[in-house]
């Protein structure tokens, strides 16, 4: 199903690319050697590179090289081994340098691909423009003070990895799938740790609407610094929206830099500063151009992980799993990680069901945790003691039913589930003698039951299966019972 | 090249200089002979002559990831105009 406005004069198809800016995940700077820790007291993570001061010169990190390298291998994308620092002049008081230092002409990364798992099944292949290098800014602070605002350079010097896509999206969902891929795809890589609440990861994104069928793209406007999945498929949503009126009134859309304010649930353009775009980049001649050999980058590719797309093919094709499962176990590594210590690392032949585990780890597991705000890192139940709970189901000791109830316990207590199964006494019934006295005594005290079910009701069988599981505290084998129940109500 | 008085105004802006509307057109002719001086050397014939960064073959210098700096908010801040509890202060930014 295509996402449509519908506007006065029919529909209206949206276009959407994003520039993601990640945090490069490295203990110092892209320039300097001062820490990039999150938080800290105002400009104590500064040096005086960061801080711009006369006479001072960048040294490039060679880790957030390896880091840039490496997304750009996880976004199957074109490694370049030249590539040049320019600076972006602009003005602004948490800038120090009245530059900032990036890539221009030549990025460190070319063009990739990312595919979109959509939720009816199908992919999406999202073209990746670039990947760049470039310094962040230090943060300004606007509400501390009636007339002034406060500038800490603690983030100045940071290195991000600008992620730009090309303007292959066509609804906010799959901008939202986007950027969860990217927040995965970088996790998994271990190069930005998506954090998202902090401004690890943050996007730009460039909507413009036109009539479907169109082949020439509009005027498309660009909504700054979004810092949710939530927040960037709501400004698509309204700005999508306001750009449809404006044409639709016989406006103009013009090219605009906006901001999306989230309580009031609108864009609105950013005070035009005159010039603001022009930024005349030119090579840093403070720094040299970034060379490096293909063995260099074979190097990297050679430490990469298992990426969620491979994961996901692998469970499909060896558990069998659906693809909604498997997307939903690789999310994270640990996620995955998970599953597959449920499953048993034994021989192939060895491992447990597949389809159970994933049930358990997807259905039960997640929704205890969500009950509990927890990360599965943080799991009262570790992925052994799932496993062991499996083997209880498996081998009958206790039946599915129970095993809710002992995964409860598990989740209150972090006991193992054998020892809960002995406490508790909820052992399942196999022994035939027992089950028989309960069917028994069950069908001698409903004679009115027995008659309805003699005279044709078949329906009632449910019922006296209830009452025997209620006699013997749901233990009783349901397979059995119901065995049972039919031979003894039949003859 | 011949800079006229709007580009002299806009580059001023850009630098942030401040220049008298009086001064735009000596300005204009100053900065039309710097670009023409610049201007000789693309007399010279660079056709299939790679760009050279420097004179010397230096590769770029690298850093490993160390946390060998910072932690001096007091040096950073000596020359701020106005500081207030660790911050750098300035008029008041609204967007």
């Amino acid at each position: 199903m295509s996402y449509r406005i519908v506007g006065e004069t029919g529909e209206w198809e949206v276009v959407v690319g994003l520039e993601v800016h990640a945090q490069v995940t490295s203990e110092s700077k892209l320039f300097s050697g001062a820490s990039t820790e999150f938080g800290g007291e105002p400009n104590s993570h500064v040096s005086l590179v960061d801080a711009a001061m006369p006479g001072m010169l960048p040294v490039i990190n060679e880790h957030c090289i390896e880091q840039a390298v490496r997304t750009g291998l996880g976004l199957k994308a074109k490694v370049n081994l030249y590539s040049v620092f320019a600076r972006k002049n602009y003005f602004y008081a948490d800038l120090p340098q009245g530059y900032q230092i990036s890539q221009f002409e030549f990025p460190i990364i070319g063009a990739g691909t990312v595919i979109l798992d959509m939720p009816d099944g199908t992919t999406r292949n999202i073209g990746i423009e670039r990947l760049h290098l470039e310094q962040d800014a230090g943060k300004s602070m606007h509400d501390q003070d009636p007339r002034r605002t406060f500038v800490d350079l603690n983030r100045s010097g940071v290195a991000l990895m600008e992620i730009v896509s090309d303007p292959d999206m066509r609804s906010p969902e799959e901008a939202g799938i986007y950027v969860r891929k990217i927040r995965s795809i970088v996790r998994y890589l271990g190069t930005c740790d998506g954090n998202m609440e902090q401004g690890s990861m943050r996007a730009d994104v460039n909507v413009s609407v036109r009539k479907p069928g169109d082949t020439e793209l509009r005027t498309r406007c660009e909504i700054k610094n979004v810092n949710s999945v939530r927040f960037i498929m709501h400004a698509i949503e309204v700005e999508a929206q306001r750009q449809v009126e404006v044409w639709e009134s016989g406006g103009q859309v013009e090219q605009q830099t906006r901001l999306f304010d989230p309580v009031k649930g609108e864009t609105r353009a950013m005070r035009s500063k005159e010039f603001a775009h022009d930024y005349r980049y030119f090579p840093d001649p403070d720094l040299l151009p970034v060379k490096f050999n293909q063995e260099y980058v074979d190097g990297i590719a050679a430490t990469l992980p298992e990426l969620p797309d491979e994961k996901k093919q692998r469970y499909m094709a060896d558990y069998n799993l659906s693809a909604y499962d498997a997307e939903v176990l690789v999310v994270d590594r640990e996620t995955g990680g998970y599953f597959e210590t449920v499953l048993g690392r034994g021989d192939k032949g060895k491992t447990r069901d597949a389809k159970l585990a994933a049930n358990w780890v997807i259905s039960n597991l997640f929704g205890a945790l969500k009950a509990e705000s927890k990360t599965i890192t943080q799991s009262p139940v570790s992925a052994d003691q799932l496993g062991q709970l499996l083997d209880l189901i498996s081998d009958n000791t206790i039946s599915g039913k129970i095993a809710k109830t002992v995964f409860e316990e598990m989740i209150a207590t972090g006991k193992e589930p054998a020892d809960i199964v002995a406490e508790k006494g909820l052992k399942q019934i196999t022994d035939t003698g027992a089950i028989e006295a309960a069917v028994d005594d069950v069908i001698a005290n409903s004679p009115e039951q027995v008659a309805q079910y003699q005279g044709g009701n078949e329906k009632i069988a449910g019922w006296f299966v209830g009452q025997v599981m209620k006699a013997t505290q749901g233990k009783a084998n349901p397979g059995m019972v119901n065995k049972l129940l039919k031979e003894k109500l039949s003859g | 090249m011949s800079l006229d008085r709007e580009t002299v105004r806009r580059i001023a802006y850009l630098a942030r200089i401040r220049v008298d509307e009086d001064r735009l057109d000596k300005i204009a002719g100053e900065l039309d002979g710097i670009l023409d001086w610049v201007e000789q050397l693309s007399e010279v014939d660079t056709d299939g002559v790679e760009p050279m960064t420097s004179v010397t073959e230096l590769t770029s210098p690298h850093r490993v990831d160390v946390v060998t700096d910072g932690q001096c908010p007091d040096k950073v801040l000596a020359n701020g105009f106005d500081t207030f509890d660790g911050f750098f202060t300035v008029p008041k930014v609204v967007e």
